[in-house]
C-alpha cells in the first residue's frame, strides 16, 4: 500500500475519496499531500500522535475548515463523485449530508428533543409536527439513547451526564440524516463505560452510515474500525485494512507508532 | 449520484436569501443610528455656525463733556452710568436724519443693543480721556436686527405679526448702504456671562463655571479612586467588607445622576451649609458621580499588569506598599489617567446634578474661585434653550459646538496621553 | 557584630510595619468613601421622604392618580389643594421608556449582531468608534435637537395625515432618548453574543445551517439572559434620564398610554420641584424626594436583576 492510489479491500465502492490534499494555516502547512478514499458502510479511523494533522484533515470533508479564515484546503476531495469545493456545491446543503460529532459534546442550551428536531427543522425534513417526532424519537433510539431520556424530552441537553451528552450530539447528527458522520475524538472526554457504550453504537450505526473517526487511541481504532489511515507530521504515513496495519505494518513509522515509540 | 449538491434546491435558496435579508437589517440598523447622529450634528452645526459673528453698527459719536460728566471729577461709577442715549442716537441721525418725533427716535434708538450704552460707559470709565473727544465706535446691534441680518426674519410676512417693521429695515438698510452695519467676529460669547439679551450673552462664566468644577472633581475622584482601586485589587482579600465595598460600586455606577445631586442639596447643601450653586459643591457632586466609573476602569488597569511585575518586586525584598506604589501603580498611571479623563468628559456634560445644587441661576458675573456663584456650560445651554427669544437658538446651538470640542480635545488628550505614556511591560 | 545586625533588621522592620499598617488604613478609608455615598444617598432621601409622608400620608402617594402639587398658603392647610399620587408620573416615565425601548432595542440588537458577527474587520473598526461617539453626547444636547428639530417635525407630520400631536409628545422625546440608548445595548449585546462559545456555532454549521440561522437559532437564544439583562440596565437608564425629557416631555401629569400626547416623568417633576423659589420644607419640596425615592428603588431594584442575570449567564459559559 502507497499513499498514492490507496485501494480498498473487498472491492467496497469508495463514498468519499481525496487526492492530494494539502491544507495551510497561513503559511504553515498542516496537511501535505494527502490521497486517501473513505469506503461506505464501513468505520474508517485516523490515528497519528497530537498535532499530526489527523483533525484538520477530517474536517475538509465537511468544509469545516471554511469557518476559519486563515485556512486554505487544496486538492481534490469528491462526495459521491462531486467536487465538493466546486464553487457551484452548497455547502449548506453539504453538511446536511455530511455529519459532524465533536470532541467535547456541545448540545445547544435547548431541551432534548429540540436538539434533535434543530437539524431537521432548519431544512424542512418533517411534514408535520407527528413526523418531527418520529424523526427525533428514530435518531434518540438509533443513538442509544431514547430509554434513558423518553421521559424528559423537555428537560435542557445540557442536564444529561457527558456520555449522554454525546449521544444526544449523535443523535443531532442522525436528525438529519446524513449518508456520512464524521467523529473528532468523540470519546476523549468520556469515562471508559460511556466510552464502550459509544463504541459499540458506532458498531451498529455503520450499517446505515459511513463513519470516520479521529482517535487518539489506538487501542479503539483497532477495536471499532474496519479501515485505519496512519497521520504523521501532516502526512498520510500508511493506509489500509485495520488487522493489517496493526498486525503487520509496511512503514517502520507506523511500526514505532504502534508500538509506542513515537507519539 | 443525485445532483442536489450542485444546483441549491428553492427551499435552500430561501433559507440563503433570508440571511442577506439578515444582514442588510443589521446594516439599516447600523446607518439610521449614524444618520441620526450626523443630522444632529448639521442641524446644531448650521443653527450655531451664525452666532460666531455678531451685527455691528457704527456710530460716530462726541463724548461731550456736559453730557457724561457735568461735575469733571471723573468718578468711575458715574461715568458708567451716565446716560450716553442722545449720544448715540445723534450719531445714528446723522445716516437718518429723517427720525425726528418722538417715537421714530425710539424706534431708531431700538436698532441698537440695550447693552450699548452701558457698553459706552464702560468704555469711558476704562479712558476717561476719550471725554471731550468725537470717535467711532461699533456697539452691538440688537437681536432683532442681528437676527434680521443674519436672515432668519422673514420680511414677507406681514407687518403687524413682527417686531421689525418695514420703516426700521429701511433704516438698517441704509446704515447697512453707508458702511455703518455689518457682521463682526462675536467676541462677546468669549468673553462675557450671561444676559437677558442674546446679543450680550457669552459663555464665558459657564466655561469657567465647568472649568473649575472639574478642576474640585479631578482633586477629589481621582486619588480617591486609584487609591480604592489598588486597595481593592492589590491589598484586600475576599471578606464581606470586600465584597460590600464592590456591590456599592457597582451599584453607584447605575444609580441615576440626578439623584446624586439631590444627595448635594441635603447633604452638602443644607447639612453641611457649604455655599449654593458654587463649583465646590458642584465638583464635590460630579466626584461622587465618576468615581465608581474611575475605579472600575483602574481595577482592570490593574488587574492587567502583569504579576511577574510584582514578584520580581517581591523577591527583592520589597515591601508590599513598596511593590505596589514604585512599580505597580506606575506601570498603571498612564491607563488609570486615561480612564479618569475619559470620566471627567462625562462629567463635563453632566447637567441633572447641577441643577439640583443650584448653578442654574442667572449668572452674569464672571467667577474667579471655586466659591464664587457660578453655573457650568451644559446649564447654560439648557437655561438658553428655555429662553423664548428667537436670538437664544442659534447661542444654544453655538454653545454645544463648544461643549462638543472641548469633550472631543478631552478624549484625544486621553488617548494621547495614554500612547504617549505608555510603558512596554 | 552579628548581634548588631540583627538589632538593625528588627528596628527598621517595626517603623516599616507601621507604616506599611498607616498606608493600607488610609487605603481603606478611601475605599469605604463608596460605602458612605451609598448611606448618605439613602440616607438623604429617606429621610426627606419621611418628613413629605409626615405631610402627605404614603397610600395617596403610591396609589394616587392625580399629581397637581400646590401647597396651602397656610401651614394649617396642608394637603387640602394639593394631589401628591405618583401614579400619572410612572406611567409618563414608563410611557417613554416603553418609547425609548422600542427604538432602541432593534436597532443596538441588529448593529450588535451585525457587528459581532458578520462584519469584516475593517467595517468593525470604523462603525465601533462611531457609536461609541453616540454615547458620549451629552444628553442636554440629546434634549435640545428633541425640542427644537424632533418634536416639530413630528407634530408636522402628524399634522399633514391629520392626526393631532402635541409639540411635547412622548413620541419625541421617548424616540431621541432610544437613539442615546443604542451605544448602552450595543455595546453590552457585543460582550454577550461574543461571548457564546464557538463550539455551539461550530454544532449548527456541522448539522448544515446558513450563518443566520447559526445566529438566530442558537446564538441568540443561548445569549438570552445577558442579552435581557442589557435591556433591564438600558431600561434603567431611560427611567432615570432627566435632560432629554426635562427638556422635551411636558410638565402636566397625564395618565396616558397614548404617544402623542404630552406626559411628564419623575425626573421632570424632581426638577421642577426644586428648581423652583421654594421653601425647603415645604411638601412641595419634600415630594421631589419622596419621587426620588421611588425613582432610586425601581433603578436599583432593576440593575440587581440585571446583573444576577449576566452573572447566572457568564457562570454558564465560564
Amino acid at each position: 500500500m502507497n499513499t498514492d492510489a490507496p485501494s480498498l479491500e473487498s472491492g467496497a465502492k469508495p463514498i468519499m475519496t481525496a487526492r492530494n490534499v494539502d491544507v495551510f494555516y497561513g503559511k504553515k502547512q498542516a496537511i501535505d499531500n494527502v490521497s486517501l478514499d473513505i469506503p461506505e458502510n464501513q468505520i474508517t479511523a485516523l490515528i497519528g500522535p497530537s498535532g499530526c494533522g489527523k483533525s484538520t484533515f477530517l474536517r475538509c470533508f465537511n468544509r469545516m475548515n471554511d469557518t476559519i479564515q486563515i485556512c486554505r484546503v487544496k486538492g481534490d476531495i469528491r462526495f459521491a463523485g462531486q467536487d465538493i469545493y466546486d464553487p457551484k456545491v452548497d455547502v449548506v446543503a453539504l453538511r446536511s449530508r455530511i455529519g459532524m460529532v465533536f470532541q467535547k459534546a456541545n448540545p445547544f442550551p435547548k431541551s432534548i428533543f429540540d436538539n434533535v428536531a434543530y437539524g431537521p427543522r432548519i431544512h424542512s425534513l418533517s411534514e408535520s409536527k407527528d413526523h418531527l417526532e418520529d424523526i427525533v424519537i428514530t435518531s434518540l433510539k438509533r443513538a442509544g439513547l431514547y430509554d434513558e431520556v423518553s421521559d424528559r424530552l423537555d428537560e435542557p441537553g445540557t442536564s444529561l451526564s457527558g456520555g449522554q451528552q454525546q449521544r444526544l450530539c449523535i443523535a443531532r447528527a442522525i436528525a438529519v440524516d446524513p449518508q456520512i458522520i464524521l467523529m473528532d475524538e468523540p470519546c476523549s472526554a468520556l469515562d471508559p463505560i460511556a466510552t464502550a457504550i459509544i463504541e459499540e453504537l458506532m458498531d451498529s450505526m455503520k450499517e446505515k452510515y459511513t463513519i470516520v473517526i479521529v482517535t487518539h487511541s489506538m487501542q479503539q481504532a483497532a477495536r471499532v474500525s474496519q479501515q485505519t489511515a496512519f497521520f504523521h507530521l501532516g502526512e498520510l504515513v500508511e493506509s489500509g485494512d485495520t488487522q493489517a496495519i496493526f498486525t503487520n505494518p509496511e512503514k517502520e513509522r507506523t511500526q514505532n507508532y504502534i508500538s509506542g515509540r513515537i507519539g | 449520484m443525485p445532483d442536489y449538491l450542485l444546483t441549491t434546491s428553492p427551499q435552500m435558496a430561501k433559507r440563503h436569501a433570508r440571511h442577506k435579508r439578515f444582514q442588510w437589517y443589521g446594516r439599516i440598523a447600523i446607518a439610521i443610528s449614524i444618520s441620526f447622529m450626523v443630522l444632529m450634528f448639521t442641524a446644531i452645526f448650521f443653527r450655531g455656525i451664525g452666532a460666531f459673528q455678531k451685527t455691528m453698527v457704527a456710530v460716530d459719536v462726541q463724548f461731550t463733556e456736559s453730557q457724561i460728566d457735568p461735575s469733571g471729577k471723573r468718578e468711575d461709577v458715574s461715568l458708567k452710568q451716565a446716560n450716553y442715549k442722545p449720544i448715540l442716537l445723534q450719531g445714528l441721525q446723522q445716516v437718518v436724519p429723517e427720525a425726528t418725533d418722538r417715537r421714530d427716535r425710539n424706534q431708531l434708538y431700538k436698532i441698537l443693543s440695550n447693552g450699548a450704552a452701558f457698553d459706552l460707559g464702560e468704555r469711558v470709565a476704562k479712558n476717561p480721556d476719550l471725554i471731550g473727544t468725537s470717535k467711532r465706535v461699533w456697539v452691538a446691534a440688537s437681536s432683532e436686527v442681528d437676527l434680521y441680518v443674519k436672515g432668519k426674519i422673514d420680511p414677507e410676512v406681514p407687518e403687524d405679526r413682527r417686531r421689525l417693521k418695514n420703516q426700521d429695515i429701511a433704516w438698517i438698510e441704509k446704515l447697512r448702504e453707508a458702511g455703518q452695519l455689518k457682521r463682526k467676529f462675536n467676541t462677546t460669547f468669549f468673553t462675557s456671562g450671561d444676559s437677558r439679551q442674546p446679543e450680550m450673552a457669552g459663555i464665558l462664566s459657564a466655561a469657567l463655571g465647568s472649568f473649575f468644577s472639574l478642576l474640585i472633581c479631578f482633586i477629589i475622584a481621582f486619588p480617591l479612586g486609584i487609591l480604592t482601586a489598588v486597595y481593592l485589587e492589590e491589598y484586600a482579600k475576599k471578606s464581606r467588607l470586600t465584597d460590600i465595598i464592590e456591590v456599592n460600586i457597582n451599584n453607584l455606577a447605575a444609580v441615576p445622576s440626578i439623584v446624586f445631586g439631590l444627595l448635594g442639596l441635603a447633604i452638602f447643601l443644607n447639612f453641611f451649609q457649604l455655599p449654593r450653586s458654587t463649583p465646590l459643591v458642584g465638583g464635590m457632586v460630579l466626584a461622587l458621580m465618576t468615581l465608581p466609573t474611575i475605579i472600575i476602569a483602574s481595577r482592570s488597569i490593574l488587574r492587567s499588569v502583569p504579576q511577574a511585575t510584582r514578584d520580581a518586586a517581591l523577591g527583592l525584598g520589597a515591601s508590599k506598599t513598596q511593590t505596589t506604589f514604585h512599580h505597580v501603580v506606575p506601570l498603571a498611571m498612564p491607563g488609570m489617567l486615561t480612564g479618569t479623563i475619559l470620566g471627567m468628559a462625562r462629567a463635563l456634560g453632566e447637567t441633572a446634578p447641577l441643577l439640583m445644587i443650584g448653578m442654574v441661576a442667572f449668572i452674569v458675573d464672571v467667577p474667579k474661585g471655586v466659591t464664587d456663584v457660578a453655573t457650568a456650560l451644559p446649564v447654560q445651554i439648557f437655561l438658553w434653550a428655555d429662553s423664548p427669544e428667537k436670538g437664544f437658538v442659534e447661542l444654544t446651538s453655538a454653545a454645544i459646538m463648544v461643549l462638543l470640542v472641548f469633550l472631543i480635545l478631552m478624549n484625544v488628550f486621553a488617548v494621547y496621553l495614554r500612547r504617549k505614556l505608555e510603558r512596554r511591560w | 557584630m552579628e548581634q548588631s545586625q540583627d538589632l538593625t533588621l528588627r528596628r527598621s522592620s517595626r517603623a516599616s510595619q507601621v507604616r506599611e499598617y498607616a498606608i493600607q488604613g488610609a487605603l481603606i478609608a478611601c475605599s469605604l468613601v463608596a460605602i458612605f455615598t451609598t448611606i448618605g444617598i439613602v440616607a438623604s432621601l429617606a429621610f426627606e421622604a419621611i418628613r413629605f409622608f409626615g405631610k402627605i400620608p404614603i397610600s395617596s402617594f403610591l396609589f394616587g392618580l392625580e399629581w397637581s402639587p400646590q401647597t396651602a398658603i397656610r401651614s394649617d392647610q396642608v394637603g387640602a389643594s394639593g394631589a401628591f399620587g405618583v401614579l400619572p408620573l410612572l406611567t409618563g416615565t414608563l410611557l417613554i421608556s416603553f418609547i425609548a425601548m422600542m427604538v432602541a432595542t432593534p436597532l443596538g440588537l441588529l448593529s450588535a449582531v451585525y457587528l459581532a458577527e458578520f462584519a469584516n474587520t475593517k467595517t468593525r473598526n470604523l462603525v465601533k468608534p462611531m457609536l461609541e461617539l453616540l454615547a458620549g453626547i451629552p444628553t442636554v444636547v440629546y434634549g435640545f435637537f428633541a425640542a427644537l428639530v424632533v418634536a416639530p417635525l413630528i407634530r408636522g407630520a402628524g399634522e399633514g395625515v391629520g392626526l393631532q400631536i402635541s409639540s411635547e409628545s412622548a413620541l419625541a422625546a421617548g424616540s431621541v432618548m432610544g437613539i442615546m440608548l443604542v451605544p448602552f445595548i450595543s455595546s453590552l449585546s457585543d460582550d454577550v453574543i461574543n461571548a457564546v462559545p464557538q463550539a455551539l456555532r461550530d454544532a449548527s454549521y456541522g448539522m448544515g445551517a446558513t450563518h443566520t440561522e447559526t445566529v438566530t437559532q442558537v446564538v441568540l437564544p443561548a445569549a438570552t439572559p445577558g442579552i435581557i439583562g442589557s435591556l433591564l440596565l438600558a431600561i434603567s437608564r431611560a427611567i432615570g434620564e432627566t435632560m432629554i425629557v426635562v427638556m422635551a416631555a411636558g410638565l402636566a401629569a397625564n395618565l396616558t398610554a397614548n404617544p402623542f400626547e404630552a406626559v411628564t416623568t419623575m425626573t421632570v417633576q424632581i426638577v421642577t420641584l426644586l428648581t423652583g423659589d421654594q421653601e425647603f420644607d415645604s411638601a412641595k419640596t419634600l415630594a421631589a424626594f419622596a419621587i426620588a425615592l421611588f425613582l432610586l428603588v425601581l433603578t436599583l431594584g432593576l440593575n440587581i436583576i440585571a446583573l444576577k442575570l449576566v452573572d447566572k449567564y457568564k457562570k454558564k459559559y465560564a
